[in-house]
Order: structure tokens, then C-alpha cells, then sequence
């Protein structure tokens, strides 16, 4: 019976976390769409590790309304990304832009495997040329080998 | 001897890095906003609703704005340095009293004494927004040309307004 209770416990716990979203109505499903997306790819700055539209801290909620009223007015979505970077600096952007301080964010992980793609096709190479071999080492090595076997 | 100068070498270059990263404290988010002009703002001052203080009214001197609230526990921790600072007379200390109910603001400062040349009133935190205000404490520095000098962020320390703000203030007054 415990065991059960403990479950249902479980499962049920989370539930009133998620009640923290504001409804706000949209003039249009595209400027919805707009807003979930912009939400969802900006971070709150409290807590650090979660989106505005995860976050009940109080400074998330400040932003989600800074949002939804920046789209009211008919600003686009990049006018809001611009008006969040300008304030909070690249660190509000899950998705990083891409420019000459994120080049390597955004390359370096193709770069390295260049890299290794380079380093594993040199490898293969080198292992698939046949081995040369001195033939009076050979021989050598084969008169050694007689030598040494013992006499039945 | 390249087959253990390598794997060695790239070892001590991750701890290496990884070390650097521990001791950065995510918590502090570089401001875009420094070297930038200060975000203007018109806000009714605490206290006395029916006058308002600007950012033009500041124009042409170096200043320092304080974010601070009554609900905010670190507040209480840099008050006694924030006090101090004041008390130097070097520079106007601006309170911006973020997200607070003005009753309450009132009250702190007549319970813990009052450093601010003014204290304005930021209701709805818009204006901490525009400052890229994401927690309390916060305290900038302007120079009299209306930039952004230094962002201070979390209680500002003894041992910080002597080593980071003190020098900033000092070179911009003289």
C-alpha cells in the first residue's frame, strides 16, 4: 500500500508548478506562435537554467509581459530579441546569434570533427600500405627461426 | 614519447580550463549596458509622489544609482557600506526602490537610516528592466557624461567600494 500512496504522491506533486503562465490573448495565432517561441527561447536571468516561459520567478513574469505588450504594438520578433540582448547582454538568448564572438561556438564543434575525420582517413591509410620488408632481414629472420626449433 | 605528451597535454589543458570555470560565478552576467548612456527614466520620487526625478536632472555629474527594496534581505547586508559610501559626500547615491510598496520603503529607511540623496520609485520594475536590473542589489556608476562606467551586482562589500567602485569614482571626479 505504501509503495502506491508514494507514487501517486510522485505524480501528482509537480502538477501545481505548472499553473504559473499568465493568459494572455493575441490578436492572431502567428503573434501567439511568436510569443511561445520568443518565451521559449529566452532565458530567465534568475534562474538561470530555465526559459521565460518555465520560470515563476517574478522578473520572468516582468519579461513575458514585456513581451506579449512589444508584440501587441507590432513589433517583430527580432525587435524583441534586440530590445532583450541590448538590457541582459547574449546571455538571454538560448540560441546564440551568430557573429564574430560565437563563430567558434558555432563552427568548433564542426571544426573538431574535421579534425578527427583528418586524423582516423591518416590512420586508415597508414595501416592499409603494405609493409615493406628487407629481404636479407627476412632471410635472417627465417635462418634465426630454423635454428631455434627444436630437433625431433 | 609524443603517444603520453599528448593525452597529457590535452589533460592539463581541460583541468586547466575547467578550473578557470569554476571560479567564475555564473550568477554574474556581464552588462551590455556599460559605456553605454544610462537608460533614461522619470520616476516620482518616495515619499513625495507629486515631484519626480529624471536622468536629464543628473546630467553633468558623476552619480551613483543603488537598486534596493524592503523585501530584499541582501539590501540590509550592503546597507552599512551603501551608508558609508554616502557619507563621503563624493557623489550622489540615487536610491531606486524596485518592485516595492512604498509604505513598506518608507518604513526601512526610518528603521535603518536613510544614505540616499533621493529615493525614487520603480513600481512595476520597468525601468529596473531597462537597466538590465535582474536582482537586487544593484549599484551603478555614471560618469558626468551620462555613460554607464560600473555595474556592481549583489551587496556591494567593504572591501568591493574600495577596490572596484572608490578607484572608478575617484578617476571620474578628478
Amino acid at each position: 500500500m505504501k509503495p502506491l500512496l508514494l507514487i501517486i504522491l510522485l505524480v501528482f506533486w509537480w502538477i501545481p508548478a505548472q499553473a504559473a503562465i499568465e493568459a494572455y490573448e493575441f490578436d492572431s495565432p502567428e503573434m501567439e506562435a511568436d510569443y511561445n517561441q520568443l518565451v521559449n527561447e529566452l532565458r530567465c536571468l534568475v534562474c538561470q537554467n530555465q526559459n521565460l516561459a518555465g520560470s515563476d520567478a517574478d522578473l520572468a513574469q516582468d519579461l513575458r509581459r514585456e513581451t506579449y505588450e512589444m508584440l501587441q504594438q507590432g513589433k517583430s520578433q527580432q525587435e524583441v530579441i534586440d530590445f532583450m540582448v541590448a538590457r541582459y547582454g547574449d546571455f538571454v538568448l538560448y540560441r546564440p546569434q551568430f557573429k564574430s564572438s560565437t563563430y567558434l561556438l558555432w563552427l568548433g564543434p564542426f571544426l573538431l570533427l574535421m579534425l578527427v575525420l583528418f586524423i582516423v582517413i591518416r590512420r586508415l591509410r597508414a595501416a592499409r600500405k603494405p609493409v615493406e620488408v628487407d629481404a636479407a632481414a627476412l632471410d635472417n629472420a627465417r635462418h634465426l627461426l630454423e635454428d631455434s626449433e627444436p630437433k625431433s | 614519447m609524443i603517444r603520453f605528451a599528448l593525452p597529457l597535454a590535452i589533460f592539463v589543458l581541460m583541468v586547466g580550463l575547467l578550473g578557470y570555470g569554476l571560479r567564475l560565478d555564473p550568477k554574474k552576467v556581464p552588462s551590455p549596458l556599460i559605456d553605454k548612456p544610462a537608460p533614461a527614466f522619470s520616476l516620482s520620487i518616495l515619499g513625495d509622489p507629486s515631484r519626480q526625478l529624471s536622468t536629464a536632472d543628473m546630467a553633468g555629474q558623476v552619480w551613483v544609482l543603488n537598486v534596493w527594496a524592503s523585501w530584499c534581505i541582501s539590501c540590509r547586508a550592503e546597507h552599512a557600506v551603501i551608508t558609508a559610501l554616502a557619507g563621503k559626500n563624493l557623489v550622489a547615491v540615487i536610491g531606486l526602490n524596485y518592485k516595492d510598496e512604498s509604505a513598506d520603503a518608507v518604513r526601512w529607511l526610518e528603521q535603518f537610516g536613510n544614505p540616499y540623496a533621493t529615493s525614487i520609485v520603480d513600481r512595476d520594475g520597468r525601468v529596473g528592466i531597462d537597466w538590465g536590473v535582474y536582482g537586487v542589489p544593484e549599484t551603478f556608476v555614471i560618469g558626468a557624461d551620462g555613460l554607464i562606467k560600473y555595474k556592481h551586482i549583489g551587496p556591494v562589500t567593504h572591501e568591493s567600494l574600495e577596490q572596484k567602485i572608490m578607484p572608478i569614482l575617484m578617476e571620474l571626479l578628478s
